[in-house]
């Protein structure tokens, strides 16, 4: 079984030996081939010493979802030869460190094994310690180029990018791709019966992880003040956000058109951007589920007193600590539905880095248009790992949509203005502070009247009360609309959102190759629209596709369409990783009565 | 100073200030706190305050959290907005608020329950972080909007309406600021006017984060013989350390001139000096460990130290300054000048290929 640019392996190393960057030269190669390529590294929740994987999957039509089946396996890590042996699909190879011997009870009939001695090789063609290990990832990385047939002076090109400024460092890089190079072309048969061959697919296109272009496209939406406090997978989104404001915001005397406060906790994280934007900054801050349990107090002040303000939330596995560095959407429910009365929130759920970009103005301009939290729910496959998406653009004649914020004079004109009156689609007007003359007003998370002023009386504060669930249907109409797969007249329609879309939508050629024709609507945001219901009402059969145990897309959609719960089937898989189209193809059959049901599927 | 809006109601007996506004302009909705209430004078000592420094209206941002003191952000200057946040939450509030405005003068108005229990840790980081801002704890010792339990300002043996004797040591929010570093720190009684007003002036001009404890007596669960936040206790047991003037910028060559000896000038940022009258020989206001140990041996003799305790101008240490944000607020920075545009971007990426 020979296949090109159409395999997946996995790469599995010591936490904190620098195989990750290693990893990244790997994929970045295959991706200046002109061969699309997905990375996804599966890491543990530690600095130094743990194993960690790095799985790749090669596909020249495209596909970009997770591969459960493994063509070859990199084990640079004896501790987990085990694992790694078991990981290789029948009659697909394995590539190991023969440095450490393979135990002769891990060796398996129906596969190919290989065996090169990086460590030892490293070992005597490197003085310093520390070359030693470093280098050892790019021997694997060289004898890999060999195997699978990764141009070697593309590797080189982008060591020299790399290391342009360290002769001595890049010398040695160039030594060690060569030495697992030509040990592995001398010993074993190149290219393997899987290999890649350089096509025109990748122009155009970038490798770019959620996080960073959540905060670059921060930096193109205005947003003046961040705050946050470090939480695994959202950390590196600040990180970003800050990277790019001292790029492009820094004056040349060194002062910054921003500022960015690292809070005490998640509590004042959200207070400071609520501040801010009452203050009228566009601000915004990024975190993870164990912060939005935090932040809900402050949420509820939001929603209530009318205050925008842009909470990412890069989803983990949960509950409680949970798996910090595995990624789930488990915090639907926690987000649309945030803080203790009754509240609502506007989500948008991008699916890809791409979406990260776009929906950053779109997260501030919905806020300040709505005065209300607006929740970004990423997650931690596309927000840290690298995916391929087209070149990021930008549209110059964009203008921040700052909502209904009136100046002194504007207030003027109004014979009695005030703060909470419905000034259309239930969206009232506010002003800032400083802005003087008749527009101050006093904001307070109490009850309160439509003039803002204090109140306990009920059908004052229903008045408000209704007003805001009016702007939140208003809403609707200004939310993404869900994107449509399929001719729309299959009588089975898949729903999912997020980061499953690719899984799902080759799941839907695979069903289709079976027999199986469906429609996919992935929901890009919350409330629903029509367009939503649309969808749910024409469809006999849907299935509900996402990663959290206890269906909570499907809850949502329920308490919010009607749509009967048994016409729901869920197709759940909650175990950390990125989904795999092979769990939706399963759920989707079983679902149907075609086969026994599966694991990681429920009903 | 762009607009002020005009009083409703002119009255043409009283004094104006150098705006043009009477004391009327200053005030706000009426208090719904119990007659008597401590909180209720620490409003009318803002509002001449505010009206004695010319404050327009519109540039003061009034902050609070939750409690009878955090309400009355609302007492006071009708013409200013204000943010009545949630329990223990409003230095984060402001934090964000002042970052994204620094322009503004902000004034957080909080509790001992809001500050020293729930709040605790925000009102820590806010002093840690120098936000420019004035901090009142109107401090009575006890809930008082959840009607009396004891706060973590009650001292030991301070009893409550019903006799109970509090047994935990208190949290001294004065040693707590000067511990962590902070820049203005003063205790007052809202029971005294003639020192509560200097002191509060001197915190508006102050430039990084101004903490000013005032034992505000709360006359419905705390103004009994045993408590210590009861005004005839504080009134008995006062130590007024180094009474302050304080000469706005506008006076201030008279005030060089009526300077005399044993009077101690601190020139605030704007050019406005803070005076200690009277200082004993031995009292160093701007020396962080003599106040730390006046107040510490006041305590030990079961007194109150009040007066404006520390004083650092000139720190560098305020959060805008530590940043190096431009001198304009964020607010008023033109978007087109926040955006790197979309060649930038085709620029950039080249990076990520
Ligand atoms: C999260 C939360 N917990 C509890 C309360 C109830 N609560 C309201 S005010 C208050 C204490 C206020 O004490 P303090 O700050 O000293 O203000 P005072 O009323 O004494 O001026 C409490 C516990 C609340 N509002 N929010
Ligand atoms: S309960 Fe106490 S603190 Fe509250 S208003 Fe009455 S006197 Fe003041
Ligand atoms: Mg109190």
């Amino acid at each position: 079984m020979s296949s090109t640019n159409d395999f997946a392996f996995k790469i599995a190393t010591v936490n904190g030996t620098g195989s990750a960057s290693a990893n990244t030269l790997v994929m970045q190669s295959i991706f200046r081939m002109g061969i699309p390529v997905t990375g996804k590294n599966v890491f543990p929740s530690n600095i130094q010493g743990l194993p960690t994987w790095y799985e790749v999957r090669v596909s020249g039509d495209g596909w970009n979802a997770r591969r459960q089946e493994i063509d070859l396996v990199i084990a640079m890590n004896p501790e987990t030869y085990a694992k790694d042996v078991a990981a290789v699909r029948s009659g697909g190879y394995l590539l190991y460190d023969s440095t450490w011997p393979l135990p002769s009870a891990l060796e398996r009939d129906d596969i190919n094994i290989i065996g090169v001695p990086c460590g030892e090789m490293c070992v005597n063609a490197f003085e310093r310690d520390r070359d030693r290990v470093l280098l050892r990832n790019i021997v694997y990385t060289g004898a890999l180029a060999a195997l699978i047939g990764i141009d070697t002076d593309i590797i080189d090109a982008l060591l020299t990018e790399k290391f342009s400024k360290k002769k001595k460092l890049l010398d040695a890089n160039f030594k060690a791709v060569r030495l697992g190079y030509d040990y592995a072309a001398k010993h074993y048969e190149c290219p393997l019966p899987f290999s890649l061959s350089p096509l025109n697919k990748t122009s155009g296109h970038i490798l770019m992880d959620g996080n960073t272009a959540f905060g670059l496209g921060a930096v193109f939406a205005g947003a003046t003040v961040g705050a946050w406090y470090p939480i695994t997978p959202s950390t590196s989104l600040m990180d970003a956000f800050t990277a790019f404001c001292k790029k492009y915001r820094t004056n040349a005397d060194g002062t910054k058109k921003y500022l960015i406060i690292q809070a005490e906790d998640e509590l004042a994280a959200a207070g400071m951007v609520i501040g801010a934007n009452w203050a009228g900054a566009r601000a915004f801050t990024a975190t993870a589920g164990p912060g939005i349990s935090l932040m809900q107090e402050f949420i509820g002040l939001a929603y209530y007193a009318e205050m925008p303000a842009v909470v990412v939330d890069v989803q983990r596995v949960g509950p409680s600590t949970g798996m910090p560095t595995r990624t789930q959407q488990a915090d639907l429910l926690a987000c649309a539905y945030a803080s203790h009365g009754d509240t609502k929130h506007i989500c948008l759920y991008p699916s890809d880095p791409a979406e990260c970009f776009t929906m950053a103005p779109m997260s501030f301009d919905l806020a300040e248009t709505f005065m209300t939290p607006v929740f970004v729910l990423s997650d931690l496959d596309i927000g840290m790992n690298d995916w391929m998406i087209p070149k990021l653009e930008w549209d110059d004649s964009y203008v921040p949509a700052r909502g209904n914020v009136l100046t002194a004079e504007q207030v003027a004109e109004i014979s009695k203005w005030s703060r909470f009156h419905d000034t259309g689609g239930g969206i009232p007007s506010r002003t800032l502070p400083g802005s003087g003359g008749k527009g101050a007003f006093f904001t307070r998370g109490s009850g309160h009247s439509l003039s803002g002023a204090y109140t306990e009386d009920s059908a004052e504060y229903q008045a408000v009360l209704d007003r805001i669930a009016l702007k939140f249907k208003t809403a609707e109409g200004a939310v993404p609309k869900p994107e449509f797969h399929g001719s729309g007249d299959n009588e089975i329609g898949l729903v999912a959102l997020g980061g499953t879309r690719g899984a799902v939508i080759e799941a839907m050629d695979r069903l289709e190759s079976q027999g199986v024709t469906c429609d996919f609507m992935r929901i890009k945001a919350f409330p629903f629209g029509p367009e939503v219901t649309e969808f749910l009402e024409s469809h006999d059969k849907l299935f509900v596709v996402e990663q959290n145990r206890d269906a909570q897309l499907r809850s949502m959609i329920a308490i919010e369409t009607g749509t009967a719960r048994d016409k729901m089937i869920p197709v759940l898989d909650y175990a950390g990783l990125p989904l795999t189209p092979a769990v939706v193809v399963d759920g989707v059959r079983a679902g149907l009565g075609q086969t026994q049901q599966l694991a990681g599927v429920q009903s | 100073m762009t607009s002020i809006a005009k009083p409703p109601v002119k009255h043409p007996g009283l004094p104006k200030n150098g705006l043009g506004l009477t004391k009327r302009d200053y005030e706000g909705a009426m208090s719904t706190l119990c007659a008597g209430c401590g909180h209720d004078s620490v409003t009318a000592a803002l509002i001449s305050a505010f009206w004695e420094l010319d404050v327009p209206p519109h540039k003061a941002a009034k902050m609070s959290g939750i409690g009878c003191s955090s309400k009355t952000t609302a007492y006071f200057m009708k013409q200013s907005h204000g943010f009545n946040s949630v329990h223990g939450r409003m230095p984060s509030l402001t934090s964000g608020a002042n970052a994204a405005n620094r322009s503004l003068m902000y004034i957080g108005i909080s509790g001992d329950g809001d500050s020293l229990s729930i709040g605790l840790g925000q009102l820590c980081h806010a002093i840690r972080r120098n936000v420019h801002m004035l901090y009142l704890i109107e401090n009575n010792g006890v809930y008082g909007l959840t009607k009396g339990q004891f706060s973590a300002s009650a001292d030991v043996g301070s009893t409550a309406k019903k006799g109970e004797a509090n047994q935990n040591a208190p949290i001294d929010p004065i040693l707590l600021a000067l511990t962590l570093g902070a820049t203005f720190v003063a205790r007052s009684f809202s029971g005294d006017k003639t020192q509560l007003v200097p002191i509060l002036k001197a915190g508006l001009r102050h430039n990084g984060f101004a903490l000013i404890d005032i034992i505000s007596p709360c006359v419905s669960f705390n103004d009994h013989e045993g408590s210590t936040k009861s005004y005839k206790f504080t009134r008995e047991h006062e130590v007024e350390l180094a009474p302050v003037d304080f000469v706005p910028l506008r006076k201030e060559i008279s005030a060089e001139q009526k300077d005399a000896g044993g009077v101690t000038s601190v020139s605030m940022h704007d050019g406005s000096v803070v005076r200690f009258r009277k200082t004993p020989e031995s009292y160093d206001a701007t020396d962080r460990n003599t106040a730390y140990t006046h107040v510490k041996e006041c305590h030990d003799r079961g007194e109150i130290a009040t007066g404006l305790l520390y004083l650092e101008e000139g720190s560098t240490s305020e959060m805008h300054t530590l940043n190096k944000t431009v001198e304009t607020p964020l607010v008023d920075v033109p978007y087109g000048e926040l955006c790197p545009g979309s060649g930038a971007l085709a620029e950039l990426m080249g990076e990520y290929r």
